[in-house]
């Protein structure tokens, strides 16, 4: 490798990092804590069998599991503005991810949530708590704790997936590569490097999985 | 004393009609042996008087108060909840929660005690049916008849006027079944009031003072557990009561 390509990657190691940690990570935090609400509130219902309501979740996973996280980011970035809605990239990108995320969550959460054995339940409401009650403290906790892995796994998934969001004129990390690319024409370097931001990223969360799944196992169950 | 009274319990799963038409009459004090074969409803009466399943007809009268099963509402039949216990065949303890967290949690949340005085409780509730030392344990960790004795204590921990006990200890192992069985005994000396599904025909006999034999959705044949096994009146009892005590179960 010639001097000048290290120069280059010395040089934007920085640049690359630094929209990581400005837009990357709180684009990931922002819309996975969304995408958990919308998670366990989907789930909830679907679980509770709450008429009518549950519809309307079926058809929000069907439709969102059933169409590209592209397609999705444009029809809304660039799609509504034509009915009048115009959104900044930024919010636009967390809105669409928690969505997106919310609707492969929500079905970790409801599968984690059925694996609760039942009895519980009806144990509960013997001990005269409520339904509610029931759920926030003897359910959902162990629930979490069952969807704890495969919820990991989506937030990796959406770290790297945040990269779409170059699609809609959000400056992350990979658009930023873009540009270094553009003034610099070294695409293989350059993209080597932000790919190895992501897999740093990407390492740091499996080790915190890994501690919070140890964790959980003492806590819960 | 009538702690509770029902009458033409009814209740359909779909077409099928488990429950017939139930009278029942429960004292303060009587440790009831509901037994009858597989399938007979035992376990769906039990549930119907917990409200666990909704009774298609029927009308209850618990300490007084008349009690509409059908129509119920939430609030009547929570109530209700709190004067009675459902001890389950599978144990059904919160499994996020240690031995004493599972006879704690009833009071905490449903009757918002202070956590030390239902702690307090729990610790008593817990040596009551021989599990002190075990408080910290979670289910997982307890064998099948330490569980149900925490299930126990459990139902005991609210001070219930009654408790329902669906074969406490059919899912057992023969060596663990002893421990429940004397943790019942030792109530039914205390002058709890219960009704227990059992297939334990030496704890029918034993320790309860009044059997009904189910059979097909209908109580068949009921009395004091002497004249019960002394001279049942039909021969269908007479022959199932056989087949129990030669160990065969159903
Ligand atoms: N939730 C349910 N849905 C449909 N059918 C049910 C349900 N619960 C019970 N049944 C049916 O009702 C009948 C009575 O069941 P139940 O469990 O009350 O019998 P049981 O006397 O307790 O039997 P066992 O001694 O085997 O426990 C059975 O035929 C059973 O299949
Ligand atoms: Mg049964």
């Amino acid at each position: 490798m010639t001097e000048r390509v290290l120069e280059i990657l010395r040089d934007s190691f920085t640049k690359i990092l630094i929209p990581g940690i400005l837009v990357t990570i709180p684009l990931t935090v922002l819309a996975f804590s969304f995408a958990l609400i919308i998670a366990v509130v989907v789930a909830l219902i679907q679980f509770a069998k709450v008429r009518g309501l549950r519809q309307i979740c079926r058809f929000y996973i069907w439709v969102i599991r059933g169409t590209p996280l592209l397609v999705q980011l444009y029809l809304i970035f660039y799609g509504l503005p034509s009915l009048g809605v115009v959104l900044n990239a930024f919010p636009c990108a967390v809105l669409v991810f928690a969505i997106n995320e919310g609707a492969y969550c929500a079905e970790t959460m409801r599968a984690a949530l059925e694996s609760v054995p039942r009895g519980q339940i009806e144990a509960g409401y013997c001990a005269g708590m409520s339904y509610l009650q029931i759920m926030r403290r003897i359910v959902l906790p162990q629930a979490f704790r069952t969807a704890f892995p495969p919820l990991s796994n989506s937030l990796i998934g959406m770290v790297k997936d945040t990269s779409l969001a170059a699609n809609i004129t959000v400056v992350e990390m990979f658009m930023t590569t873009q540009r270094i690319v553009a003034r610099t024409y070294e695409p293989l370097a350059l993209y080597a490097e932000v790919a190895l931001i992501y897999l740093i990223f990407c390492t740091v969360l499996t080790r915190l999985q890994r501690a919070g799944e140890k964790r959980l196992a003492h806590v819960a169950q | 004393m009538t702690l509770l009274k029902a009458t033409g319990i009814k209740k359909k799963f779909g077409d099928q009609e488990v429950l017939r038409g139930i009278d029942l009459e429960v004292r303060r004090g009587d440790v009831i042996a509901v037994i009858g074969p597989s399938g007979s409803g035992k376990t769906t009466l039990l549930r119907c008087l917990e409200f666990l399943e909704r009774p298609d007809e029927g009308l209850m009268v618990f300490d007084g108060q008349e009690i509409d099963m059908p129509t119920a509402p939430k609030a009547t039949v929570a109530a209700l909840r709190k004067r009675t216990a459902f001890v389950f065949q599978n144990y059904n303890l919160f499994l996020n929660r240690t031995a004493l967290g599972n006879v704690t949690e009833g009071l905490i949340v449903a009757r918002r005690m202070p956590r030390s005085q239902a702690e307090e409780i729990g610790r008593r509730m817990l040596a009551k049916v021989g599990m002190s030392g075990k408080e910290n344990s979670r289910p997982q960790e307890l064998s099948g008849g330490q569980q149900q004795r925490v299930a126990i204590a459990r139902a005991l921990a609210g001070n219930p006027d009654l408790i329902l006990f669906d074969e406490p200890t059919s899912a057992l192992d023969p060596e663990l079944i002893g421990e429940v069985l004397g943790v019942m005994r030792q109530l039914a000396e205390e002058g709890m009031t219960m009704i227990v599904v059992t297939h334990e025909i030496g704890f029918a006999r034993n320790v309860s003072n009044k059997v009904l034999f189910m059979e097909d959705g209908l109580i068949t044949e009921m009395g004091s557990s002497a004249e019960f096994f002394a001279n049942p009146r039909q021969e269908r009892v007479r022959s199932f009561i056989r087949r129990l005590e030669n160990g065969q179960g159903e």
